[in-house]
């Protein structure tokens, strides 16, 4: 077991101050182990993306404590100092777009991150494509972004989203743009990847193909969460 | 660690090329520009090495002969060849015309020159064809800038001369190339009237009685002989002798001769800190003119490829990369484009300088200073990206 995945305890977020004060997120709970996949389901303004910007340590908290393994990441206003190395480090992300880096090569996409950690190039190459191989587009490896489809897009970047081995993997709806086929396909990764490294993974989505795969959902409307147990069927 | 920006530039190459290519031929023109002053400095500096002369005399308090007009009398070489010190003494005429070949005309600096040998202050150091002039009237040795050639026939005033010799970089410091051509010659040219406006003085001299005086024969016949010869000349050239500076010389000649005297490094002075001081001034703005605008295209071209990469540069910054890594990602594209630019224009300008009317010199120096001008102006123009990509922000990443 690595660490305790992610565990967050009256996390809430304001925008702005005054009469204009927005409250995205009101004292959230929530626990992710490693090895699991949940959903974050919710309409639009209820408060999803500033939750996977909090635990993405893009933007802090106003209040709440935030745990990533053992390492407490916020807590009540203060924070830890180099959220850079963190995000670096702990957290991988895989987003709606692929956002592959244009002018790299799939296999430097995916190990440039390794790289900005100190890791020798052919080291960090040789991790790129022991993923792309377990994601099945190794036969791409040297391929530009531009030239790949949708799908092998998608999966080049859940492959960065993984190389750094982060204990957390944030996914913000991965399988929008794909169809239904494709999109089973990305879940099916991250559940084996989830298995396979002891990630923790949370998935945000609307995508209704999807919803009953996860064992565990959490319900977020008006930046309040509610947990509830997910249908957990099969990929297939 | 790969290098971003390299890696930036390969997959645009083609934007990075034509950039480069513009912005390179802004840059050839700039050191063009440069050359053409270095090359006003070095026509200065031609005219007063092959004049042959240490010293220069010239009419009192005047600047010339080249930068002002300049006239003393025509015998004064005698009394100044006498004096201890002097090696040879000549006299010499300038007069920048049009000189007549045929159907066209070229701009020249007709120099006379006193009979004498090749050597003599005033005279051409060198020829590259044909020979020196020898008889006393119409002929002419040409720079062959001018495209005369041996025997062509050129028409000064109303004399015609034969070209007998040519010559190479006897230019004036503005360039125009040089006509030698007998003392006697020049200085009539300088003074010589059409026929209708000697008629005309022969008569108004003729008209007035203080000249027009009957009981004194061959008064009339006088004057009107000294009003058509012309006896000054712009300079005395001097040659010192071995052993003598230039200041013990030129000392007795001012205090005797009455005469404005200066040496080399004094006429250099002139040329340079005077006569083309404005044009130096002048290439000067068009030089910070053509910064300013190459800083701007540099600015333009590297914040519009910052601004198509925003997403990449939030995504960057995500997954954990340092704004010092993003920073120097986009300064190296800058300062690649300004190598680009900079080898583009040493090119352009160095094919481009020999068909320049007038001379450009490119120094070596001007260009290595250039390239760590452009090398200065990338930089600084980088920072307007560098500071649109350092206020990206990484949660622009993760949609709304
Ligand atoms: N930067 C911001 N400044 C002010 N209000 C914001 C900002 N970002 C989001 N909000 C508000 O916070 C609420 C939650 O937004 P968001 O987290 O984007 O919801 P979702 O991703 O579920 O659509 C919304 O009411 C939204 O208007
Ligand atoms: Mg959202």
């Amino acid at each position: 077991m690595r660490g305790k995945g992610i565990h967050i305890e009256g996390l809430s977020k304001r925008y702005g101050e005054g009469d204009t004060a927005v409250l995205a997120l009101k004292n959230v709970n929530m626990t992710v182990v490693p090895g699991e996949v949940v959903g974050l389901i919710g309409p639009s303004g209820s408060g999803k993306s500033t939750l996977l910007k909090c635990l993405g340590a893009v933007i802090d908290p106003t209040a709440g404590r935030m745990m990533l393994g053992d390492e407490v990441i916020y807590d009540d206003g203060w924070k830890v100092r180099d959220l850079r190395a963190l995000r670096r480090d702990k957290i991988g992300f895989v987003f709606q777009a692929p956002y592959l880096i244009p002018f790299l090569d799939v296999t430097d996409n995916i190990a440039l991150l390794p790289m900005l950690a100190g890791v020798p190039n052919n080291q960090a190459r040789t991790r790129a494509l022991e993923l792309l191989t377990a994601l099945d587009v190794q036969h791409r490896a040297k391929a530009m972004p531009s030239q790949l489809s949708g799908g092998e897009q998608q999966r080049a970047a859940i492959a960065r989203g993984l190389v750094n081995r982060p204990p957390v993997i944030l996914a913000d709806e991965p399988t929008a743009p794909l169809d239904s086929q494709r999109a089973m396909a990305v879940i099916r990764i991250l559940n084996d990847m989830a298995r396979r490294y002891q990630t923790a993974i949370i998935v945000v989505t609307h995508d209704e193909k999807i919803i009953p795969t996860f064992k565990r959902i959490y319900h977020i409307r008006d930046g309040v969460t509610h947990e509830e147990a997910g249908e957990g069927r099969g990929f297939d | 660690m790969i290098s971003l920006a390299g890696r930036d530039i390969l997959h645009a190459w083609g934007k990075f090329i034509f950039t480069g290519i513009g912005l390179g031929l802004l840059i050839g023109v700039t050191l063009t520009m440069a050359g053409v002053y270095r090359g006003m400095v070095a026509d200065g500096k031609a005219l007063l090495d092959n004049s042959g002369a240490d010293l220069w005399i010239v009419q009192r308090d005047t600047l010339g002969p080249y930068a002002e007009s300049s006239s003393v009398y025509d015998d004064l070489w005698r009394g100044v060849r006498a004096m201890p010190g002097v090696a040879a003494a000549a006299n010499v005429t300038y007069l920048t015309m049009q000189v007549r070949h045929g159907q066209r005309d070229v701009r020249a600096m007709v120099v006379g020159i006193m009979a004498g040998n090749a050597g003599d202050p005033g005279w051409p150091p060198y020829l590259v064809a044909g020979r020196q002039i020898t008889r006393g009237h119409y002929e002419a040795v040409a720079d062959i800038a001018t495209g005369f050639k041996l025997g062509d026939e050129l028409k000064i005033r109303r004399n015609r001369y034969n070209v007998v010799g040519l010559t190479r970089r006897m230019v004036s410091s503005s360039g125009d190339p040089m006509v030698f051509i007998p003392l006697k010659d020049a200085q009539e040219a300088q003074f010589l009237k059409d026929n209708d406006a000697i008629w005309m003085q022969r008569r108004r001299t003729a008209a007035n009685p203080a000249f027009n005086r009957p009981i004194v024969p061959g008064l009339l016949e006088a004057i009107l002989d000294s009003q058509t010869t012309n006896n000054y000349v712009n300079a005395v050239l001097v040659r010192l002798a071995r052993g003598y500076t230039s200041e013990e010389v030129a000392e007795p000649i001012r205090r005797w001769k009455r005469l404005t005297v200066y040496d080399r490094s004094q006429m250099e002075e002139i040329l340079i800190g005077k006569l083309i001081a404005t044009s130096a001034k002048q290439i000067g703005m068009f030089l910070a003119i053509l910064a300013v605008v190459s800083a701007a295209i540099v600015a333009f071209i590297i914040y519009t490829l910052t601004m198509d990469k925003i997403r990449e540069i939030a995504v960057l910054k995500l997954i954990g990369t340092r704004n010092r890594t993003i920073a120097k990602m986009i300064m190296q594209q800058a300062l690649a484009l300004g190598s680009i630019g900079f080898v583009v224009g040493k090119i352009a300008a160095t094919f481009a300088a020999p068909h320049f009317p007038k001379y450009v010199l490119l120094m070596p120096a001007d260009s290595i200073a250039g390239f760590f001008a452009v090398m200065l102006i990338c930089v600084l123009a980088s920072l307007v990206a560098i500071r649109l990509a350092l206020k990206v922000d990484p949660a622009e990443a993760i949609g709304g």
